[in-house]
């Protein structure tokens, strides 16, 4: 650990004091120095010509940024509901046992810290955690008391990990235990692919015959939200910019979604090169990957494949092998926040300043990345363009259904045998895919992650595609044994973790609403609160700025609606108002510090 | 016909509320006509005599007393009233919120310059302090609130009218005030 | 300029051609009540209390373009609850004492309050640990009344841009921080732009207070946005 002065200034130096890489900036500071301390804050806000709260406002909006020192060792346990389902509480009381302190603490000697942290993609192999960027999977609570022990002998985090995982991840510039759980391949993602093929055959054609062929293939974002993608590189290519931009939206942070990371690992090529088609198509010439903090354990190897492919010229000058097309792509950074993969939100992080979703109209089309047109496409969007460069749209579309054709990529985790990454046809049933992952007796499919749909048995004959349950890949199997109302209530205080606070009905509706939901779990509900329950959720959904809070009331929403026996037993049927107050526990402080004993009179 | 009955009682408040209640000036004695009175400070009768139509609270919960007198007046009444800003959340009491009870007590009892018994007075009879301040909504259930700091008189008068004679609030918008 | 037809609630408005809903509505005598949004400071569209429908789809006013032949619906059972629901989240969200607040009466959370007649909010209070600071030379910030609607941060700048609020932390946890250093600079006018911009009593300016008596404040006997409609 250096001087702060002297950290700070280089740091800056580094970035040729741009503070539209306040990103790069500050994981940089804090981990020379192992937090953002106040005084780093302020020598960095001299150093910049900024103001002091702009850098505080950037630091305390990431959840792997802090101002206070989180260890030597930080461990950031996943708090998603598949970890809870999959054993987690029993982790982190060994953890906690084990270290010496409770999670949202450092332990006094500073040796460790214990953080939760939302879903960091790896729901196939739970419980799982990050400590110092590596990857720890199927943590039991033995693990877990192991791994503090290493730390507590001072061992090196990489030396922690004892067996590597399948593919790339046994590759020396990734060395993780992660496996990638590559469960049935089809034909788009999963196929052969020649590197440098799809961008050939781009560059072939005019930018408008590009645009043409993704347009012809009906291929739509895979990010969850479904928008045509040929139809925003032609708005992006149309709106006047002395620059344009493409970015890839590599911030998958849908709990439960897991997909893009086994595409980065595996097929990195293929999501490049599509993003090299792009910008072609769309006349750009620098390309940005927002990778998520938690896949911070790919990003040498990723580097090392940009690398590769600036050598086999699908990157760099006259790219592809086309006079006057150069490309580039760099790798961006976040620092946990799941808002960024909301694409104004990620372009607001990428330029360096806090994740919140910009006001729209003007789209990142017209006014994206420092103010120039750009395109945000999805990780397996990239992928889909690569291959429909090669076997054309037509082909493409022959896939799926009439309004979303073409494969997905299913991250399905949960309660089912075989959890893992499934390339399906657009239009495949629930109840198909309980089969194939043997999950048959669920009783309950989260489609979409928490902010999708929580549908029950008699819905399992609807299709996954756009036209009937949408989703951007994450499928939670709830087996028949579980509470799916602690199910809820995890999503739910997801969300209120997640909310960036912007907008009141998302920053204060969402607190309400999980409130409310630990109202009628305590059996503390009437009828009134079901309603109430319903009322709140829609106020939120219909008022909220972006599509966290348009969203997030889904869990209760959709519950409410498929589930609606789970809620009527948990309500006090016959009574009007039922009263949290508990006498007992509210005298109790005054009465210790008065050194008396209450005499709680009963009616 | 025997006429409604109305009670009062002021929980943490100033009575302020109760002196607003008196502000309506003379229509004072057109309500006398219109109800009769039972456990309330106006008429100074301490406990229920019996079953009464509308229970008026001012103040918020700060203390176990408070919680048994609301309750009491919950079992009593058919509709019960919050009036005033105390009633609704908590009020100025309630600005100690914010601050742990123990606290509170340290500073009034043992830190404060002017006190020199330095004792947290613990004797059976005094009433049990509460963890914070409840607005009365969050100990039993109530069917009206009358903002206000105190509520305007007309207000009172205009909702006791209107609940008497089984018609719909109608609220000018000079009546409605948080101060 | 280039005119656009526009209609709010069946009224044909002629707005514009790059006018904001807000503005254009108010120029026509309609008001979109608004909480967040300043005259001259561009728009943040945090509280949403300017919900507003167009072709069945929520839109905030505030920062939402007119366009031609936009159908909007502002004054209506449906958004007037939504409108009425946000007020009273604020109400929840905070600690707002307004008996002894100097801001009563010149409030625009509490007159939107008094226009939709909040009674009692319809959530739960959160009470929320929030922070007083008055180490400041010109002001002081109370975060009970805040409601983040960022006002301050938008509209409050060095004479070399930099800005002396800003929101600090995430989601129910955000909340507005002050630069020490470039708030000791302060001159008069600038705590008393703050002040003014101030929807709420968070942020005040020292030594004075309660300057005009209760029934000749803003709010006392007119409704707020009253002024704008026709």
């Amino acid at each position: 650990m250096g001087n702060l002065g002297t950290v700070v200034s280089q740091v800056v130096e580094k970035y040729n004091k741009d503070k539209t890489r306040l990103m790069d900036i500050v994981t940089d500071v804090q981990s020379e120095l192992g937090y953002v301390s106040d005084e780093a804050v302020v020598q960095l806000a001299k150093a910049l010509g900024v103001s002091k709260v702009d850098i505080d406002g950037v630091v305390t909006f990431y959840h792997f940024f802090s101002k206070t020192p989180v260890g030597k060792y930080s461990v950031y346990l996943n708090n998603s509901a598949v970890a809870n389902i999959k054993g987690r509480s029993a982790v982190a009381k060994a953890f906690e046992e084990a270290a010496g302190c409770s999670f949202g603490r450092t332990t006094e000697d500073g040796v460790m810290g214990l953080f939760d942290t939302s879903c960091i993609g790896m729901n196939d192999q739970e419980p799982a955690a990050i400590i110092n960027g590596v990857i720890f999977t199927d943590l039991t609570p033995e693990k877990a008391k192991e791994l503090v022990a290493d730390m507590k002998a001072g061992k090196e985090v990489s030396e922690l990990v004892k067996n590597f995982g399948d593919g790339n991840n046994q590759s020396e510039l990734i060395k993780s235990m992660v496996n990638n759980n590559i469960q049935k391949k089809g034909p788009v993602l999963f196929a052969p692919f020649e590197t440098g093929s799809a961008l050939k055959a781009a560059v072939a054609k005019t930018p408008d015959d590009v645009i043409e062929e993704v347009k012809l293939s009906n291929l739509r974002g895979r990010g969850g939200a479904g928008f045509p993608t040929g139809m925003k590189w032609d708005f992006c290519r149309q709106a006047e910019g002395a620059k344009h931009y493409v970015v890839c939206n590599a911030d998958e942070g849908e709990p439960g979604t897991f997909k893009d990371r086994v595409v980065l690992t595996e097929i990195p090529e293929m999501l490049f090169e599509g993003m090299a088609v792009a910008g072609y198509a769309v006349g750009a010439e620098e390309g940005i990957l927002y990778l998520r903090a938690e896949y911070l354990y790919l990003r040498k190897f990723l580097e090392k494949v940009l690398e590769d492919l600036r050598s086999k010229n699908v990157l760099g000058k006259n790219a592809g092998g086309k006079d006057g097309f150069n490309f580039d792509i760099r790798i961006q950074m976040g620092a946990g926040a799941y808002i960024c993969g909301e694409e104004s939100a990620l372009i607001e992080s990428a330029e360096g300043k806090r994740g919140e979703p910009r006001n729209r109209p003007p789209f990142p089309v017209q006014n994206g990345y420092l103010g120039y047109p750009t395109t945000v496409n999805n990780v397996e969007t990239f992928c889909c363009v690569s291959r429909i460069m090669l076997e054309g749209g037509e082909w493409f579309k022959k896939m799926g259904t009439a309004q979303s054709s073409g494969t997905k990529l299913l991250s399905v985790s949960g309660d089912c045998k075989k959890p893992g990454i499934y390339e399906v046809e657009f239009g495949t049933t629930i109840q198909t895919l309980l089969e194939m992952v043997e999950g048959r007796t669920a009783k309950a499919v989260q489609v979409g992650g928490p902010s999708g749909t929580c549908v029950g048995k008699k819905d399992y004959g609807k299709r996954i595609c756009y036209d009937d349950l949408g989703t951007g890949g994450s499928m939670i199997i709830v087996g028949p044994d579980r509470d799916l109302l602690e199910v809820v209530h995890n999503f739910m205080e997801f969300f209120v973790e997640e909310s960036c606070g912007w907008c009141v009905p998302c920053r204060a509706g969402n607190q309400l609403l999980l409130d409310k939901l630990e109202k009628v779990m305590a059996g503390k509900a009437t009828k009134q609160d079901l309603k109430e329950l319903e009322e709140w959720s829609n106020i939120i959904k219909a008022t909220s700025r972006c599509g966290l809070g348009q969203t997030s009331p889904n869990p209760i929403v959709t519950t409410l609606k498929n589930f609606p026996e789970m809620y009527q037993a948990k309500i006090q049927k016959d009574v009007d108002y039922v009263s949290e107050f508990d006498l007992k526990a509210a005298v109790q402080e005054s009465c210790k510090a008065a050194g008396r004993i209450p005499n709680i009179k009963e009616h | 016909m025997s006429k409604p009955v109305v009670a009062t009682a002021s929980l943490a408040g100033c009575f302020g509320c109760h002196m607003s209640l008196l502000d309506i000036d003379d229509r004072i004695l057109k309500l006398i006509e219109l109800v009769e009175f039972n456990k309330s400070p106006i008429d100074d009768i301490k406990t229920f005599t019996k079953q009464c139509d509308i229970g008026l609270i001012e103040g918020g919960c700060c203390n176990s007393e408070n919680v048994e007198n609301l309750r009491d007046f919950r079992k009593n009444c058919k509709i019960l009233i919050s009036v005033g800003e105390c009633a609704i959340m908590g009020g100025l009491p309630a600005m100690r919120n914010g601050i742990s009870v123990k606290e509170c007590l340290e500073e009034a009892y043992l830190n404060c310059p002017t006190v020199d018994d330095n004792i947290i007075p613990c004797d059976d009879e005094l009433p049990m302090i509460l963890d914070r301040v409840y607005p009365c909504h969050e100990i039993v259930k109530i069917d009206y609130y009358l903002p206000g700091c105190p509520p305007r008189a007309d207000l009172i008068w205009e909702a006791l009218v209107a609940l008497l004679e089984g018609r719909e609030l109608d609220l000018p918008y000079e009546v409605v005030k948080f101060d | 300029m280039s005119e656009i037809n526009i209609t709010i609630d069946g009224k044909k408005i002629k707005a514009k051609a790059g006018q904001i809903i807000v503005e254009a509505a108010r120029e026509n005598g309609v008001y979109i009540p608004t909480l967040c949004d300043y005259e001259g400071i561009k728009p943040a569209g945090t509280c949403r209390i300017c919900t507003v429908k167009i072709g069945g789809r929520n839109m905030a006013a505030c920062t939402t373009p007119v366009a031609e032949g936009m159908m909007i619906e502002n004054d209506v059972p449906e958004l007037n609850d939504f409108r009425k629901a946000i007020v009273e989240m604020l109400f929840v969200e905070g600690n707002h004492m307004c008996p002894v607040c100097e801001k009563s009466g010149n409030c625009e959370l509490q007159a939107l309050a008094y226009k939709y007649t909040m009674l009692a909010p319809r959530f739960p209070y959160l009470w929320p640990q929030r922070t007083v600071d008055a180490s400041f030379p010109k002001i002081l910030i109370d975060r009970n009344r805040c409601i983040q609607c960022l006002r301050c941060v938008r509209g409050v700048t060095t004479t070399d841009g930099k800005h002396i609020f800003g929101l600090v932390n995430r989601g129910g946890k955000a909340i507005i921080s002050i630069d020490p250093e470039l708030a000791k600079e302060m001159t008069e006018e600038m705590a008393e732009k703050a002040m003014e911009l101030c929807p709420v009593g968070a942020i005040l300016k020292k030594e004075v207070g309660y300057a005009v008596p209760i029934g000749m404040r803003k709010y006392d006997g007119k409704p707020i946005g009253s002024e704008y409609e026709k």
